[in-house]
């Protein structure tokens, strides 16, 4: 039996997951805390966010996330494909700013509009 | 009214300001003014850059910038007048107008009259000073916070091997961070036997990494000529005094705190608001209405939040009430008033007091317990002896804001002229 606090909302619910049984979790009070307790235990998932540089005196960074959770092991390589970028204002969310992190099918886009 | 009155004037233009001003429109006021220090809006948002906002109030989950984004929209053609850049220094209040003084370099000295003022200033940091840590005074101390800002708006990092006191929200977020931008994050240490951020946080910040969580543990010095060079942590007994012997030292070259936020109210106490010692934030009626007539609050100015889905229903809240003030549909003084009074078990509620005829169908409390309740237990609300209301939780801790919705027809019920919040075990 592992027991974890659930990351999926603020309420943080202890879960118990039964590794013997399936995976069996108890303790959540939603769905998605059933689907993360298990998914923590056989693959774990993240949303990574950072920020890229702006080629622009007043914001000198844009906020980025990525745009689903990818794997937990590849998340410094993630921030690591960050580094080079470097963006032209003007800027929308949700323009991509990275494609197709490692193969995730998860892209880094951007988090918030920057204007000239 | 002269062209240069208000209807409302909003002070900040963080999340509460935002959600604030565009209810106030929607509920049939059409000159509001919102007054901003920063260059931009969005307040503390902006630097927020992790995600997980917006779970309870859009039902997805959303960074910081993403969250403001969405309420930034909405004023695009709304009407609503946004001012940047402008300070706001001196608030007056009298009976039928308020009177706001700002400064700002375009428009110099100004004296701007207005029915309400909602104020929407939010918080700041404790700072080293307030917790008198010993040591020398090299470079590399931050606050959490003004670490993120650097970080997150002006791309400068500040730190290679960082240690972190205190164990709120920010400090658990900036953990990552560091650790993410490549910083080597050693140890948090909290001087409660408890953290005072979100259980998601203490996972996802701290555990993802490996960052050890000292709890009953604080610095107690900080050496370094030019900047940080060694910092030591001590265990503390139950007085919160340090335990001899149990020294730990660290190799670091900055120090990052966390240690509790301040509602911003210097502005609010010069014109009279009262403020709550509880929450060093202003006493609200239940329409948040403050001490001073036509002036509301809301937000982390009136009580600091953990969650910004709460402050934007607040806000909202506020909004709406500062409107049917403007319009004429102000609370008449008469009729029951409760004072809503906390017990040992319960560190504070917003609002403080109640106009029971002014409540619709219910009125929502918050509150914060003042130590962790693991067994299943009750927030009780008590008439005398009669227990008016009653709430189960399974697990509450002070980091995590409390609220309990109270139907009127209960309110109805309380005799008295207090209603005592308390929490019982089951």
């Amino acid at each position: 039996m592992k027991t974890l606090i659930c990351i999926v909302c603020p309420r943080g619910c202890h879960l118990n997951i039964d590794e013997e049984n399936d995976y069996k979790v108890t303790g959540h009070h939603c769905e998605k805390g059933e689907t993360y307790g298990r998914n923590e235990l056989l693959h774990p998932v993240r949303v990574v966010t950072s920020t890229v540089k702006v080629n622009s005196d007043i914001h000198p960074r844009c906020p980025v996330k990525t745009d689903q959770s990818i794997p937990k092991d590849d998340v410094f390589h993630a921030m690591k494909l960050l580094d080079s970028v470097l963006l032209t204002p003007p800027i929308r969310r949700g323009d991509i700013v990275v494609e197709n992190i490692a193969d995730s099918g998860a892209h880094f886009v951007a988090t918030r509009d920057l204007d000239t | 009214m002269a062209r240069q009155d208000y209807e409302l004037i909003v002070i900040g233009a963080g999340p509460a300001g935002l959600a604030a001003a565009l209810s106030a429109k929607e509920h049939g006021l059409s000159r509001i003014l919102v007054l901003e220090r920063d260059t931009e809006l969005g307040g503390i948002l902006n630097q927020c850059i992790h995600n997980g906002f917006g779970l309870h109030y859009f039902n997805e989950e959303l960074t910081g910038p993403e969250y403001a984004g969405r309420f930034i929209d909405q004023l695009d053609g709304s009407g609503i007048e946004i001012v940047c850049d402008t300070m706001v220094i001196r608030l007056e209040n009298s009976d039928d107008w308020r009177i706001v003084h700002a400064m700002s370099v375009e428009k110099g000295y100004q004296r701007l009259k207005c029915r309400a003022v909602i104020l929407a200033m939010g918080c700041r940091e404790r700072t080293r000073f307030a917790i008198q840590i010993p040591g020398s005074r090299p470079a590399g101390i931050f606050n959490a916070g003004t670490a993120q800002r650097y970080v997150n708006i002006e791309g400068k990092m500040v730190g290679r091997r960082v240690i972190i006191l205190g164990s709120g929200d920010i400090g658990l977020i900036m953990a990552r961070r560091m650790t993410l931008e490549g910083a080597k994050v050693l140890a948090c240490v909290e001087l409660l036997p408890y953290s005072g951020g979100l259980n998601r946080n203490i996972v996802q910040c701290l555990h993802d990494f490996d960052i050890p969580l000292y709890l009953s543990h604080t610095i107690t010095n900080i050496e370094g000529k030019k900047r940080v060079q060694r910092v030591t942590v001590q265990q503390v007994d139950e007085n919160r005094r340090p335990i001899p012997g149990t020294e730990m030292y660290y190799d670091v070259d900055t120090v990052l705190l966390s240690v509790g936020l301040i509602p911003e109210n210097e502005l609010s106490s010069e014109a009279g608001v009262k403020i709550d010692r509880r929450t060093s934030g202003p006493f609200v009626y239940e329409n948040l209405e403050t001490s001073e007539k036509g002036i509301f609050a809301c937000g982390n100015v009136l009580h600091v939040h953990d969650l910004v889905d709460y402050v934007t229903e607040e806000s909202q809240a506020a909004g709406k009430a500062a409107a049917a003030f403007v319009l004429g549909d102000a609370p008449a003084d008469s009729g029951h008033v409760i004072e809503i009074k906390t017990e040992p078990t319960v560190s504070y509620t917003v609002p403080q007091t109640v106009r029971v005829n002014e409540v619709e169908r219910s009125l929502r409390i918050f509150l914060r317990v003042n130590k962790i309740w693991e067994e299943t237990s009750y927030i009780v609300f008590r008439d005398g002896d009669n227990v008016i209301a009653r709430f189960k939780r399974d697990y509450m801790a002070p980091g995590e804001m409390e609220n309990a919705n109270i139907p009127r027809v209960l309110l109805d019920r309380v005799k008295g002229n207090t209603l005592r919040v308390l929490i019982e075990e089951a």
